[in-house]
This record gives structure tokens, C-alpha cells and sequence, in this order.
């Protein structure tokens, strides 16, 4: 018999647990029940990275992602990940990762730190200004347009589809016909 | 995708051009390996000899920019040689249809041309009193589809593509013979492709060049088959599908022009018609698609009396692509701009523009996970560029919102595959920061207090429908759509209550009685739950050909192989038995396997007569039939050799040097060859992806790849007395004063042959910049602001550079 990775995991000590558990994977939940890692919570998740779309198995404890590996069960990557996919955990952990609000002002040299409220705030002020500024109700020749030219919307290709649809919505919205991301590029 | 990733180990012939699966799309692999194992024959095209060229049975050379040279060249060997799959090509293209008799093309043009615009009336097909396009099927006569694709391709000799590509006679005519032995009916071959082959002034016509040769050997539809686009971030696929586009609004549909005064002409504009009762005409259905999508945009405010909210919808004017987006912005038309997780100062042609476009900017808001180089545009001094301008200079205010990461947030995306699926937090996202859906609903809301008080047309922003809030599971049952009131079908033996989820597109109406975000995705979020979360993958012996239709769901209607009635005979049997996609079992009435391309019955009937219900197999186009001959592009019906703006060499094929339907921005900003002789093109690696801020943050990656390289063939390394690690400078008309970054000397690059003159080409990565854990010099300084006739897609892949040894690398 083949020896795969989920053979493999049934054959050791752990697997036959596992093995007596029944390996059933019919949702996240019920894979964490199953699974019974000794510490931590079991998420499953796409990639982030390239459009293959691996699925990835996730381990967080105490808060915290403390291991992501391939799933075994996804059909297209079998368990497998890339460079990139086995480097997620890096994603998750990195002390690089942005975690308050930056706001660099006018021909300033440095960042300051903002709170959320302050920062939306700013924005949409920013946002309603130019758009009433640039607004065009009517062009050169008479028509309904009801656009702005003087705002751009961009990204992005890593979104997801729920957070698309919604950027997607609320530019239109807004009268923004610069709408543009990397499936352009 | 036409098929999806499993379907590839399904195939007898795997032709990688114009990408690097083994390199870019790694996993994917492992089905091109399985595909080998069962015996098909894998061939590599590229400039350069990949990691996808070392596992491949042929790898064959190709001068960047040449696609359609060589595969044209491949065309005309199949039709003169005929290996075609005949049946096929008379039933599901449009090779019996007549074409205008004024239609002609000459000396690289096509009728029509003036003022770098070609007006296409002549390119339209030939209709009988009812409107009907007529066909002759015996294929003879000389203004059918297939005699004109049979003219056009016969200057695309082996010998003259061998001049204009630099690959051996005998390479492509090996190639050819490979892939076109699948004319078999019973035999596939699939084409993997990717930036390769878009990233070009052409790059439309180089897709269309491999649609042609799939058709001509019937391998869309198949298991196995198709044109596979191997797309290059986790959810291009559904940001493309929710349309952040300028041209298109969610689901494909029409972004509207100001010539489109009112719903009604803006759905007689874009719907398109057939007179043909056996065309389905899918796109039909556009004003249902638009009418729900305006319901779901504006609710309750969306009413028949006021067009349902259309004038809402901001009106197009001009192109506004990326390169258009950022002329504007340089030019200070462009005041503000949001990035959502994009970063143009690396990813966008021309970063030196690019970046002084964002200098112009009053305000400048990004949503990202790390702090990149378009969040510090205003600092890039820092970083040892000479020419960078002073950030006390800079007036633009810079707003870095910290984002959740996909681990940190419930919701979905689409592989290339069209699957959607489904992933889960793991954790919260780190310190302040939001899931990107989170950031945007406080936006609108803020937005909607302002607007409540005064401001200029208020109303899109105030009556904006967000019941979702910050629900990603709610946003999903939005973009699937409702029955907004009850509703009585008894045609269809179906009744349905307000608030009900819309089974499938076929439910929703012109009428307001059902809202949908996206058709495409109607099916994806029912009554039956959330099937985009499904995780049952299925057994070899029940579903051979790997289609998985119970793990999550993909558009359309969870349809895994699209086009699929064409993998079948006239009859409703599979052209290839052993791999049936789909086929019509006659007791039952139905199609068994895959969700059919529409359900209705065979062409023929048991007894061998026409069947009146039957539909053509090609439902999304308005005469039922694939298009070898493609009278809606912007640069010609059919595919045509040019160079690309910047080339060495003249154009071999006719006096047209270049697409002359392109629009070039700064014309002296582009290059020649007594300057820059080389010929450079871009690529990636496996271990950093696009303008590198996931990988470049990550010691584990940074460790991997810490550096940019420029690769260069040991013969060009001998001419310039470079060795393998010098520090060397890279210039172009657009950074005459060059990038520095290090030389990879290799074998993967040898110099062209073309008809005896021999020209060189390099390729850098473009990952890197000046922001993050490991920096370097950013190959797009060198690339130019020109795009595709029909997309605008930068010419990334093929422009003209030189390099010369020595600089200094200041990272």
C-alpha cells in the first residue's frame, strides 16, 4: 500500500488514536474535535500566496499561531506546501507586522501614531472633500455621469471575495471611476 | 481557468508557455508529474530554460514577445497538415460562418485602421433576411471563417518563425507535432499560461493565438484540455470576478459610458442579442444580472421608478487603467487614492513615475500588513536612490492602516481554478489591527454621518446598502442574492418566500424581486448553507477525472469544467470515453457527470434528426460558437506577429512594426536599439512572491532569496567581461542611469539566433525595493508605460535594456 502522509499519521501511535477517533473531516470544528492536539485549536485555511489555493491546517494556542502545515485532505495539494505557504507562520508571528495606525503628515519625515477613530475620522473628511470638490454631475456634452476623477481606488488581489465585493460597492458608490488592482498588471 | 487544477493530471499533452508552474505555481506540479506518469508528453517554451524546462520532455527556445509568431507558425502546420479534429471545429467554432466579403488584411493590418483606431463594421458577419449568421459547413467557401484563418496563417511558416523567434525549424515543427497529435478525439492537451504571455502590447492576441490552436484540435470542453491561466495571487480570481475594475462592475458586467442615458439603453447597449433560436445567448440575461445588482447595491432605495438606482453608477469617460490611473496622478488630476493591499512603487511599470505620481498626491490612504514602499514613497531617500526628491518636499498625507491577515478573518477566495473556498480565523489579528471589511464599513459610516449633513450628491453614499456591517458570512448571502418578496414560478414548479436565498442564477429577475451582488456567484451561499465551506473530496473510483464537485463550490453553478457540452459529439457521447466529462444518458434525459454547460438535450436525437431544443455548446458568446475569428478586439479579428514597442530587430512578418492600435504614453521615454540593444524581461521566484512585501518581511524567505538578480547568458557575461556575482547596472530609457543589482551568469539564457543576427536577453525579478526585512533594486524602473490594444496590461515581458558592469549596490 502507497504510504501517504495521512497512512503515515494512522500508523504511528498518534494515528491510531486518531485511527480510533474515525478521521472524519467534514468541517473545521469537527476536524479539531477529532484531531486532539494536545495543546491548541485546529483552523483550516487557503493560502494567501499564489492562485493554486493550497489548503493549510492552522494550530493556535494561547492566541497565538504556533504551527501552520499543509491539510493532508485538500484534493489539489495533498498535504504539500511550497517556500512560501511553509513560511505562513512567519506571516502570523512577525514583530513586522503593522499593529497601530500610522499617519505621516504633510511634509513630514517621520510617522505618528494615530487611534482608529482619529484616522477614519480624517479619512472620510479627506474622502468628501475631494469627491466634492472633483464631483461631475454633467459632462462637456450634457450627459449624466455622476463621477469623481479625483480619487483613485486600488488592491487588491488578496482580499477576500466578501471584502472585493464591498470595495467593489462602496467605490462605485463614492462616483470613483479610477477603480483599478493587480489583475491589471 | 477553463478546467481546474486537478483536471491537469488529465491531460496527454501539457504545453507550459508564457509561465513556470514548477517555479510560481509549485503545487501545481504535482498534476503536471501525474499527467507524465499516465505518459503525456510535457513541452516547455520560454526565453530562458525554467525550472518547469528541466522536468520537460521538449523545451523549445522563444524570443520574448514572439508568441504569436511561434504558435501561429503551429497553427498553420496543424491546418496544413490537417490536424485538426474536424467534427469539432464544424460543430462548436465559427469556422463555417461568412464573414463581410469587404473584410481584408494587409501588410500587417487589418481593413478598417485610421487614427490608431480600427473601425470593425467589416469584420461582421454575414446574416440572412432574419438574422441569422450564415454558414457554409463544408468549410469551401473563400469568406467563411475557416478559409480566411487558413490565408491569414499561411504566411506563419515554420522557417519564417524560426527567423522572428530565434527557436530552431526543427524545435517548433517537434513541438507542433507533440501537441498537435491531440487532434485525436479521443486526446487533450491543456496550456498552462501566465504573465508570459499577457505582459505584452499583443498580449490578448497571444491568448488568442492558443484559443485558435485549442479549437482546431477540439481540446476546450475536454478533461485534460483548455487555456489555463495560472493566476497569480490567492484571490485574483474573485477580485476580477467582483470587478475592482474600472471597465467592468461585479460580474463581468459593463461598467456603464455616458452615452448609456438610462437603465433601458444601457441594457439595450450591452445585451447582447441572437436571432438564432439554437444560440442560448447567455449574456441575454444581462438585465436580470444588472437589475439584482443594483438591488443589492441600494435596496430598498433601487425602485422601477428611478431606473432602480441607475444613475447611481458613476459613468466612464476615458480609460482609467493603471497606467492611465497613474498618468492621471502625475499630471495632479488625481488628488486621493485608497491601496488596499497593492503596492504599485514595485509591482507597477515605470516605478520612478509611478512613485513621483504619488508625490503629487494630496492624501494617501493604505490597509496593509506590513509598511511597504508605496506606505514610504515620501522617504525613499533613505534608501540610497540618487534622484529621489526630498520628503520635506512632499506634501502628501499618508494614512498606513494595520490589516488582518488571511489566517485572521473568516471569509473566502478563488483559486484559478474558479473554486472558491472557504478558511476560518485562526487568531485575532495582531495589536490594532482590522480585517479590511471592518476598515471599509467604518469608512462608509463615517462617510454616510458626513453625507447626512451636506455635500455634493449625497444619495449613492447615504442610501448605500450595508445590512452586512462587518459579517463576512452575511456579505457571502449578499453576493449569493434574495427573493425580496414572495415569489410564484410555476413554470419552473418552484415558489419561494421573501428573504429566501436565490438557489441559482437561473431565479434571478429584471423585475427588483431578487437582489444579487454577483451573479456569477448565485449558488454559492443557498438555502442548503454555505457551499463555498464543503470539504468532501472525492474518491478516484468514483470521480476518475478528479472534478471534486463536493469540495467547497465554483462559478459557475459549482460547473468544474466549463464549456463542457463541447466535450461531446453531436450525439450527447464523450469524444473521449475513457474521460467523460459529461454525457446524455437518453433513458434518464439528463446529462450525467459535471454540471453540463446548459441542460438541454443533444443536437441530434437517438433517431439522428435534429432536436429543436438542442442549444449550441458556446452559451456565453451570442452565437453559440467559439471564435476562431474575433471581430470584437480592438486589434484584429485574428492574431498578427508584431514586436514589441521596444525590439531589436525589425518586424519579419510585414511593414507594421508595432500593435498600431496601442497608445504610447511618453514617447521619449521609449527605447532604441542603438542604446539598448538587449532585450530584457521580468519574472519571479519561487520563494518571493510579486513586489515582495510577504516574502521580504520573512527571515525565513529573506534567507532564501536575500538579494535581486540580474540573469545573464554566459556568451552576453564574455562580451561584457561580467562574472557570475559582479555588482552590475542595468539601464533603460526609462532609468538611463540604471538599477545595480548583481549578475546570475547562466546557461538558462543562450543568445538568438534570428536568421543569422544575434541578439541577447536577460531577465531580472521584480520582487524587490526599498521597504522590508531584505531590500534591493527594483526591476520595474526599467520597464515602460505602454499596455495591451485591448487591456492596457504593462509590456512587463519584452522591452530593451543594456547592462554594463560595475555600481554599487547600496541596500
Amino acid at each position: 500500500m502507497k504510504v501517504d502522509r495521512r497512512t503515515f499519521l494512522l500508523s504511528s501511535s498518534v494515528g491510531a488514536f486518531l485511527g480510533f477517533l474515525g478521521f472524519d473531516l467534514g468541517s473545521s470544528a469537527a476536524y479539531a474535535a477529532t484531531a486532539r492536539v494536545k495543546r491548541g485549536k485546529l483552523t483550516t485555511t487557503i493560502c494567501p500566496y499564489c492562485g493554486v489555493g493550497c489548503g493549510a491546517i492552522v494550530t493556535a494556542a494561547g492566541g497565538k499561531v504556533v504551527n501552520v502545515e499543509g491539510d493532508p485532505d485538500h484534493p489539489v495539494n495533498l498535504g504539500t506546501l511550497c517556500a512560501k505557504g511553509s513560511a505562513l507562520y512567519q506571516v502570523a508571528n512577525s514583530d513586522r507586522r503593522l499593529k497601530k495606525v500610522k499617519y505621516r503628515a504633510p511634509n513630514a519625515t517621520s510617522w505618528e501614531e494615530k487611534d482608529w477613530e482619529w484616522a477614519i475620522k480624517r479619512i472620510a473628511e479627506n474622502i468628501k472633500r475631494t469627491r466634492d470638490a472633483t464631483f461631475v454631475h454633467t459632462d462637456a456634452e450634457g450627459r449624466v455621469v455622476n463621477r469623481t476623477e479625483g480619487i483613485a481606488c486600488i488592491g487588491g488581489a488578496a482580499l477576500d471575495n466578501e471584502e472585493c465585493y464591498a470595495y467593489s460597492k462602496l467605490a462605485r458608490a463614492m462616483g470613483v471611476v479610477y477603480i483599478e488592482h493587480q489583475a491589471r498588471i | 481557468m477553463t478546467q481546474h487544477w486537478i483536471d491537469i493530471g488529465n491531460s496527454d499533452c501539457v504545453m507550459i508557455i508564457g509561465s513556470n508552474a514548477a517555479e510560481n505555481h509549485p503545487v501545481s506540479f504535482k498534476w503536471v508529474t501525474k499527467a507524465m506518469e499516465n505518459g503525456a508528453k510535457l513541452i516547455s517554451v520560454d526565453p530562458r530554460f525554467t525550472r518547469s524546462s528541466s522536468l520537460a520532455d521538449i523545451y523549445s527556445p522563444l524570443r520574448s514577445g514572439t508568441d504569436i509568431a511561434y504558435i501561429g507558425a503551429i497553427i498553420n502546420y496543424a491546418l496544413e497538415n490537417d490536424m485538426i479534429q474536424r467534427d469539432y471545429v464544424v460543430a462548436h467554432t465559427n469556422a463555417s460562418f461568412l464573414v463581410d466579403p469587404e473584410f481584408g488584411f494587409h501588410d500587417g493590418v487589418f481593413v478598417g485602421l485610421a487614427d490608431n483606431k480600427y473601425d470593425k463594421s467589416h469584420w461582421a458577419y454575414q446574416k440572412d433576411a432574419g438574422g441569422v449568421v450564415m454558414k457554409d459547413p463544408t468549410l469551401t467557401d473563400p469568406n467563411c471563417v475557416y478559409q480566411l484563418l487558413r490565408k491569414h496563417f499561411s504566411r506563419y511558416t515554420l522557417e519564417e518563425a524560426s527567423k522572428i523567434t530565434g527557436a530552431p525549424v526543427a524545435k517548433i515543427k517537434e513541438v507542433a507535432d507533440t501537441f498537435c497529435a491531440t487532434c485525436a478525439p479521443d486526446k487533450s492537451a491543456t496550456i498552462m499560461y501566465a504573465m508570459g504571455t499577457t505582459q505584452h502590447t499583443h498580449g490578448t492576441q497571444n491568448i488568442r493565438s492558443y484559443v485558435i490552436l485549442q479549437l482546431l484540435l477540439g481540446n476546450i470542453g475536454v478533461a485534460g484540455g483548455g487555456i489555463n491561466a495560472l493566476r497569480g495571487e490567492s484571490n485574483v480570481q474573485g477580485s476580477t470576478d467582483h470587478c475592482i475594475l474600472f471597465h467592468i462592475i461585479p460580474g463581468y458586467l459593463k461598467c456603464p459610458t455616458a452615452d448609456n442615458t438610462d437603465l433601458a439603453t444601457y441594457l439595450d447597449t450591452w445585451t447582447p442579442k441572437s436571432s438564432d433560436p439554437r444560440s442560448a445567448n447567455w449574456w441575454g440575461n444581462t438585465p436580470k444580472y444588472t437589475v439584482s445588482l443594483l438591488k443589492a447595491f441600494w435596496g430598498e432605495h433601487a425602485t422601477p421608478e428611478n431606473d432602480f438606482a441607475y444613475q447611481y453608477l458613476p459613468k466612464r469617460g476615458a480609460n482609467y487603467s493603471h497606467i492611465a490611473l497613474f498618468e492621471a496622478m502625475h499630471n495632479g488630476v488625481i488628488k486621493g487614492m485608497i491601496a488596499l493591499g497593492q503596492n504599485p512603487a514595485v509591482g507597477g511599470p515605470n516605478s520612478r513615475f509611478e512613485r513621483e505620481a504619488l508625490d503629487k498626491l494630496d492624501w494617501l490612504v493604505l490597509v496593509e500588513l506590513w509598511e511597504t514602499e508605496t506606505g514610504t514613497f515620501w522617504n525613499r531617500k533613505v534608501q540610497g536612490q540618487p534622484d529621489s526628491p526630498d520628503p520635506a518636499s512632499i506634501g502628501t498625507e499618508v494614512f498606513m492602516l494595520p490589516a488582518a491577515a488571511s489566517m485572521e478573518k473568516d471569509g473566502s477566495i478563488s483559486n484559478s481554478g474558479r473554486w472558491a473556498q472557504w478558511r476560518y480565523a485562526a487568531v485575532e489579528p495582531p495589536g490594532e489591527a482590522k480585517s479590511d471589511l471592518d476598515i471599509l464599513t467604518e469608512i462608509q459610516a463615517e462617510l454616510k454621518k458626513l453625507y447626512a449633513q451636506d455635500g455634493v450628491f449625497p444619495e449613492p453614499i447615504t442610501q448605500l446598502n450595508w445590512d452586512h456591517g462587518t459579517d463576512p458570512y452575511a456579505v457571502a448571502r449578499d453576493i449569493n442574492g434574495y427573493f425580496l418578496r414572495d415569489v410564484d414560478l410555476p413554470d419552473k414548479g418552484k415558489s419561494f418566500k421573501k428573504g429566501d436565498l436565490v438557489p441559482s442564477f437561473a431565479f434571478l429577475m429584471d423585475d427588483g424581486s431578487t437582489s444579487s451582488g454577483n451573479w456569477l456567484y448565485c449558488a454559492s451561499f443557498t438555502g442548503d448553507g454555505n457551499m463555498m465551506a464543503r470539504r468532501e473530496a472525492s474518491n478516484p473510483t468514483d470521480d476518475p477525472i478528479g472534478l471534486n464537485p463536493n469540495w467547497a463550490w465554483c462559478w459557475p453553478v459549482n460547473r468544474r469544467i466549463i464549456y463542457n457540452r463541447a466535450s461531446c459529439n453531436a450525439r450527447g457521447e464523450p469524444w473521449a470515453p475513457q474521460k467523460p466529462v459529461i454525457a446524455y444518458d437518453r433513458a434518464a434525459g439528463k446529462w450525467v457527470g459535471d454540471v453540463p454547460d446548459g441542460g438541454w438535450p443533444p443536437l441530434l436525437k437517438e433517431d439522428g434528426t435534429p432536436d429543436p431544443a438542442a442549444k449550441y455548446s458556446f452559451i456565453m458568446r451570442p452565437e453559440g460558437h467559439a471564435c476562431l475569428f474575433a471581430p470584437g478586439l480592438a486589434d484584429g479579428p485574428f492574431p498578427e506577429h508584431y514586436e514589441p514597442v521596444e525590439s531589436p530587430v525589425g518586424n519579419l512578418m510585414s511593414g507594421q512594426q508595432i500593435n498600431p492600435v496601442i497608445t504610447i504614453w511618453h514617447q521619449e521615454q521609449i527605447g532604441d536599439v542603438s542604446e539598448y540593444p538587449i532585450v530584457a524581461t521580468t519574472y519571479r521566484v519561487t520563494e518571493h512572491w510579486q513586489a515582495g512585501a510577504m516574502t521580504r518581511n520573512l527571515p525565513w524567505l529573506a534567507e532564501l532569496v536575500p538579494e535581486p538578480f540580474v540573469e545573464i547568458s554566459h556568451e552576453l557575461a564574455a562580451e561584457k567581461g561580467i562574472e557570475h556575482g559582479d555588482v552590475v547596472t542595468v539601464t533603460s530609457a526609462r532609468a538611463p542611469n540604471g538599477i545595480t543589482l548583481r549578475a546570475m551568469v547562466t546557461k538558462r539564457l543562450r543568445p538568438f539566433d534570428l536568421g543569422g543576427r544575434t541578439v541577447h536577453q536577460i531577465g531580472l525579478i521584480w520582487h524587490f525595493g526599498y521597504a522590508g526585512y531584505t531590500c534591493g533594486a527594483s526591476a520595474n524602473e526599467l520597464t515602460p508605460h505602454v499596455g495591451d490594444a485591448n487591456t492596457m496590461i504593462p509590456e512587463f515581458k519584452a522591452f530593451l535594456c543594456d547592462v554594463r558592469k560595475g555600481g554599487q549596490i547600496c541596500w
